[in-house]
This record gives C-alpha cells, structure tokens and sequence, in this order.
C-alpha cells in the first residue's frame, strides 16, 4: 500500500505545534490507576484529537513511564491507530465476506475513480479519508459503505457516484 | 384498565442502518399526538428489541396487542401514520403490508434458546431481563449449589467453546479452576473477527445481561473474582449497550463486592479491542488487555495455568457465556437432549451471501446445511444454481453441493474440510469463483497476520502470490501442488491458530472444485465469469428477455438497450465491473 501521500511533513509539523497536552492529562487522569492503561489511554488521545500526535506519544511515555518505542509498537500493531491527520469525511467500504460476493470490489474501485485515494489515505484538502474494513457487521445489506456514522447498504456503481457529489458539496 | 400494546423495534445495527431510529421517532411522535399514551383507552409502549434475526427485511415491528402479535417488514417512517390508525386505533392489521409466509417460515425452522431474549425484550432495561428469569441461574447458583457442582452440571450438559474450536467448555472450567491462585480472571471473548459473522454482535446488543449472568456463574465456578469482556472496537452500539449493563448491574447491586446481597464478589471491566483480527485468539488476547501489542504465545503454558497477568484466567466466546443461564436453570438434562451426540444445544449461524433471507439463525446441532440454506433461508437469489457454503470464515472451508447434507455439529464440520468456527455461512451460487474466494481469504489473512512465525507471515505471502497470479492468468504448471504443498506446512508449523487454519479456505477449495483452479491455469479461462483480467462481456440473444435491467445496472453506458430490443454490450466502453452480470436474472450476460 502506498503512504498517504497528500500530507506533506511541512504541513504535519505546522499541526504539531498547535497540540495541546492538557487534553492528554486528562485522558491519562482518568485510566492512571488501571492496569494495563496504555490502550485505553491511547484510544481516548484518538477521541479527542482525531488522531495520535507525535509529541503526544512523547507526553504519554513520560507520563505512564514506558518507552515511546513501545508505545509506537502498539500504534502500530492496531489498525484502528492513526499516526497522521485525518479527513474530515471518513468513507468506509466493506470488504467482508458477504460484500465481497455480492461485488464489494467494484465499489472499491469506484471510489478510487472518483477521488484518486486508496485504503488508509487522505486527500489533500482533508476532505476525504478511504479506509477498506473487514466486516460492519450488517451482511444482510451487502454490499456496505460508510460515510463517518452513515451507513449506506445496498451499495452500487451509481451510489457511490452520488454519495461522493453529496459530500463533495458539504463545506470543508 | 388500559389495553397495553407493545411495538416492537429492532434496533440492532442492522436495524438502525435501515432506518430503524427514524420509524422509532416517528411512532413515538404519532402515539403520542393521538394520545395513545395514556393509562385510559389504549396504551401504547415502543419497545426497542435486539436484532431478530432477518437483517434484510429491516426495519422490522411487531404489534403486540390482544390478539396477539403481528409483524411488519421493511417499514418505512411514512408507512408509521397509517399503521398507527389502521392497526393500533381501528383494530385492523394491515394484511397488505404483513411479513409474508416467508417470516414466519424462517422463525417456526429456528430454534432459539440463546437467542430467546433478542427482539423480543428491550436490550437497555434490567426489568425486562428479570422478567426473562433473568438472574435466576445466578441466584440458584449462590443459593443451592457449590462451584464444583456447578462446573459438574456444566460438563453434563455436554456445552461445548462456540468460538470454534469446540473444547468441552465444563473440562476448561475445571482445569481453571484447579488451578492454585488467589487472583482468577474470567474473559469473555468477543472479538468476533470473522468477516460475515456477526452473532455475538447481536446477543451483546440484543441481551447484553445474559453475558454478565454468564460470566458471573464461571466466576463462581472457577473462584474468579473479575471479568474482562473484550469487545472489537467496530461494534461501537454493542459496547455502549454492555456498558450500560454493567452500570445498572453495579447500581442494583447484582454487581460488585456482594453480589445480589449473597455474599459473592465480582467485577466486570469491558476491554475495547482496537482492529486486529489476530486477538480473537486467546493469548493474544490476553496480551492486548495487558497493553501490549496483540501478539500470541506458544502453549503451554495454557491460560487456565497462566494466562492474563500470570494468573490462570478462563476465555470462552460470547455465545458459549450465552448459553450457561439456560444449563443451569432447565438442568444438564434439557440441555443434552437437544442436539447430537457429539453436539449439544443449538448452534448461531450468520447466513449471508447469495442466499434469499440473510440474517441469524439459531438452530439445533445436527440439522443438516442443506435445511438451514432452503427450509429456513429460503434458497438462492435469482434461482440460480448453489454452488457451494463458505463455512467458519477465513479458519474454515467451502462446502459443496454434494455434501449439502452434512449436519451442522463440530466433528461432522471438521470431517467435510471446513469448521464450525464462529458459525457464518457465506452462500456462494455458480457466478461465484472459487479460487476468487480463497484469495479473498488469503487476502485477508495476509493483512492480518500478526508476523511472528515465519509460516504465517512468509507462508501465506507465497500461496497469496501463486493466486494472483492464477486469477490473472498467468498460472503455471505445478502451482496447485505448489500451493497443497505450502498450506500443509504452515498448517503444520504456525503458532497460532490464525496461520495453523489459514490455509483452509484454499486447501478445502482445491479438494472440491480443482477443476476450476485448473480451468484458471491450464485454459487461462474462469468458469464462473468472475476474474475479470480473464473475461470479455457479451450479451447472449438467445437468452435476452429484452428487460433493460443491464442497461439500469451499467454504470458506464456501455449497454445499448431499447424497449423491446435485445440488448447490446459496448466493448469499448465497459469497465468490466460486472455490473450487468449481476442484475441480469436470465444468466444472458456472459
């Protein structure tokens, strides 16, 4: 899979210097006493700011007294951790058995078409993320996307077509 | 005295992602400007259930009212009005708009115990749960019977893991509970990572206290004085629902230092999984609610010995908790009569695919596949022919037609070269690949792979590449026995059982459809019209009932059709996505 390629590291610093930590002491205030906080700890941080930033990483390491490598190991081990900003309208596609069958793959590349980014990417305005997901868990309305918390089952060529003029239109 | 009508809601994920909030909002708004709300006359209540089963026909309700229950199917919030009046205040069900036969063929095939309380009670409320003898086995538990005695009626009753692998669930609890350690852990697993299957979604969201009665009776079978349930971080609406549970167990008392004032002590904590397919299996499980990376670890040591924190810890599955309740309060007896020999009680499956009523079916171990696919799910979609069921997800392996008759139990399964597994049923007919689907799994598992063992990790890279290439056309000679060959080594070799079932999906396709792997390599050619890299579309005349339905279906306008006119594909313009071929009900399109 290719690396996102419309964040820049210029423009990724620039987001970095603005991360307040104050969120992240919360967030750590609430699991301190549990054991084995880190995930949880770590999800709440993505709650909050969309993502994990890289100075945050540095702050929980201190804080929880654990090594940032071991901490990006289990970023990275998830794959619902984000190390990178993401869009501002998340569109999931289903890749799950069911959706598979019933054509799931050529929703995924209708999407591609359309706005040029390929699982795990972000475009360049940050308006779209593209994820591909193993199972929603609603087979019976394969094939499934996802627009943030819309579900849209059933889908076809033609959908996806509207979803993305639909959400193209929306203000950024 | 009023008359008390309930209309109940199926707010599952399915439901909701139907529209099921919007029908809610529409029923509440309307009972309540007709007054229906009232203690005189007509009461109404709106119940919002579980998921029942038929996620295609959502949304679904049910009016219960002194006559009894109806059911409507794929309500829309405009049609709320007119049931509102018709049925509610003038007393005359709609006929028209009833679930036909279909419904009620597809609930009387099923059996459900596990599944008894999932859309027919409210999932948020304790009261509801109560009246469902809820905490009654729990109680009798405390009350009547000591831990042994408990793991014993378990072990009677023949309950086996429902997560898959099938071990006798009253043996596991007495290993755990022998062995020496104050601090015991009890894990529910509900990690439910197999794409297309989807029940322990469904129990958690549809009868979230179950679970906690579940586990509690373990706790006190084993000495465990806490739970962990870890819930996959995709099923956002079953951890709130758990979530709620379990506060309103704490704030009744049911849960914590005296449980149901009887002197038993437990807490329950859920553990939020974050996307990793590999943390169904249990060490590495136990690794991700520790905070590390979900890695799994070679056995023994087992966990009943040293598992979460080194302290022996018992994990069992969502559905394996579910049924406890029912063991302990209708006796081992009840329990061993339903089923096989080998397979006792009932069994969830998630039937998708190319089947006509998609959904959960809850039947009794030992009914045949053939039964649950025609009698409950009513057959193929556009009557085409069954080719084969995908049985246990990316551990398990398709099933032929000619073996349609083997019955759903662990051992008979295991025998027919797939697995029990989770329990999805992904329905496959003649348009469907089968090399295409076994590197859809291989796919799948690649990406899932956790990389510790070489087997998995390089392993399934290699059959991987030998099935791209295959699908695309460039097969050579020596590739199938290439690919038998590697997927018996990391059978064989791999840690876990991530990559130790891996291969299945592949092997089990070969074993019964190596005609079609040697279709893909020898005449670069794909039966079933699924790699594209191998087809070129045509419309077939003959066939051709001049419909329109490709022309609707193409999204490229590539299809040239006219009322009355057979229709004609533009080999220029088609993006060969298929389209066509799927909404074509003629099989014309080849």
């Amino acid at each position: 899979m290719t690396e996102a390629v419309a964040v820049t590291e210029n423009q990724e610093i620039e987001v970095e210097a603005e991360v307040d930590l104050s969120i992240a002491d919360k967030v750590i205030e609430r699991y301190k006493d549990i054991p084995g906080n880190l995930m949880p700890v770590l999800q709440g941080i993505q709650d909050d700011y969309g993502y994990v930033p890289r100075v945050v990483v540095d702050y929980v390491a201190e804080r929880l007294n654990v090594y940032p490598s071991q901490i990006y190991g289990v970023l990275t081990f998830y794959a619902q951790f984000h190390l990178k900003p993401r869009g501002k309208y998340i569109i999931r596609v289903c890749m799950g058995t069911a959706c598979h069958v019933l054509g799931a793959e050529r929703i995924r590349e209708s999407f591609y078409d359309r706005i040029k980014i390929g699982h795990g990417e972000t475009s360049g305005d940050r308006r779209f993320t593209f994820e591909l997901v193993a199972c929603l868990g609603a087979c019976g309305m394969a094939p499934l996307a996802m627009v943030n918390d819309e579900t849209y089952g059933k889908m076809t060529v033609q959908k996806v077509e509207e979803i993305v003029k639909e959400y193209s239109a929306l203000p950024l | 005295m009023a008359e008390a009508i309930k209309i109940l809601i199926c707010q599952g994920t399915g439901g909701i992602s139907a529209g099921a909030k919007k029908v809610e909002a529409e029923f509440n708004r309307i009972i309540a400007e007709k007054g229906l709300t009232s203690t005189s006359g007509k009461h109404c209540e709106v119940v919002k259930t579980g998921c029942r089963g038929l996620c295609a026909n959502d949304v679904l309700v049910d009016i219960v009212d002194g006559k009894g229950r109806t059911t409507y199917d794929f309500v829309q919030p405009e049609e709320v009005v007119k049931l509102v009046e018709e049925h509610i205040i003038a007393g005359e069900p709609l006929e028209k708009r009833k679930a036909k036969p279909y419904y009620n063929q597809f609930v009387d095939a099923q059996r459900r115990i596990v599944m008894s309380g999932c859309g027919q009670i409210d999932a948020e409320s304790l009261d509801y749960y109560l009246a469902e003898d809820g905490f009654k086995a729990i109680e009798k538990c405390l009350k009547t019977m000591k831990p042994a005695e408990v793991t014993e009626e378990v072990k009677k009753a023949g309950l086996r893991g429902r997560g898959g692998g099938g071990f006798p669930t009253g043996l596991k609890w007495s290993f755990c509970a022998a062995s020496p350690g104050h601090h015991k852990y009890i894990i529910c697993n509900a990690d439910e990572g197999d794409p297309g299957a989807f029940m322990d979604r469904s129990i958690l969201e549809g009868d979230p206290y179950c679970i906690i009665e579940g586990m509690m009776i373990a706790g006190y079978a084993i000495g465990a004085q806490f739970g962990y349930v870890y819930v996959r971080a995709e099923y956002p609406l079953a951890i709130i629902r758990l979530q709620k549970a379990i506060d309103t167990c704490y704030e009744k008392g049911y849960l914590g230092k005296n449980c149901l004032g009887l002197g038993f002590e437990y807490d329950m904590r859920i553990k939020k999984g974050a996307g990793a397919f590999v943390c169904g299996e249990e060490t590495a499980l136990m690794a991700s609610i520790e905070g590390e990376r979900g890695m799994p670890r070679p056995r023994p040591p087992f966990p009943a010995v040293k598992g979460l924190w080194q302290n022996p810890s018992n994990i069992n599955n969502v559905e394996t908790f579910a049924n406890v309740r029912h063991i302990i309060n209708n006796g081992s007896d009840w329990y061993a009569a339903i089923g096989t020999d080998t397979t006792k009680g009932t069994k969830i499956f998630a039937v998708t695919g190319k089947v006509k009523h998609t959904g959960l079916v809850e039947v009794p171990a030992g009914m045949t596949i053939r039964a649950v696919l025609y009698d409950v799910c009513g057959g193929i979609i556009n009557n085409r022919k069954f080719k084969a069921v995908q049985a246990g997800g990316p551990s398990g392996g398709c099933i032929p037609g000619e073996i349609l008759d083997t019955p759903v139990d662990y051992d008979s399964l295991i025998k027919a070269g797939a697995m029990m597994g989770s329990g999805g049923l992904v329905v496959m007919d003649e348009t469907t690949c089968m090399v295409d689907i076994a590197k859809f799994f291989l796919t799948f598992t690649v990406m899932e792979s956790c990389g510790k063992c070489v087997p998995c990790r390089i392993g399934l890279k290699m059959m991987l590449d030998i099935l791209i290439r295959i699908t695309e056309g460039n097969g050579k000679e020596g590739d199938i026995e290439t690919l038998l060959d590697l997927g018996a080594t990391i059978k064989q070799a791999s840690l876990c059982g991530l990559g130790q079932t891996a291969p299945n999906p592949v092997l089990s396709t070969i074993r019964y459809f190596r005609d079609e792997y040697e279709a893909h390599v020898n005449d670069k050619r794909c039966p079933s019209n699924a790699c594209k890299e191998l087809l070129l579309w045509r419309v077939v005349e003959d066939k051709c009932v001049k419909c329109g339905a490709c022309k609707k279906a193409c999204p490229v306008d590539a299809i040239v059709w006219e009322k009355g006119q057979t229709a004609y594909l533009d080999q220029s313009k088609c993006t060969k996505c298929k389209s066509c071929y799927d909404a074509c009900r003629f099989m014309a399109i080849e």
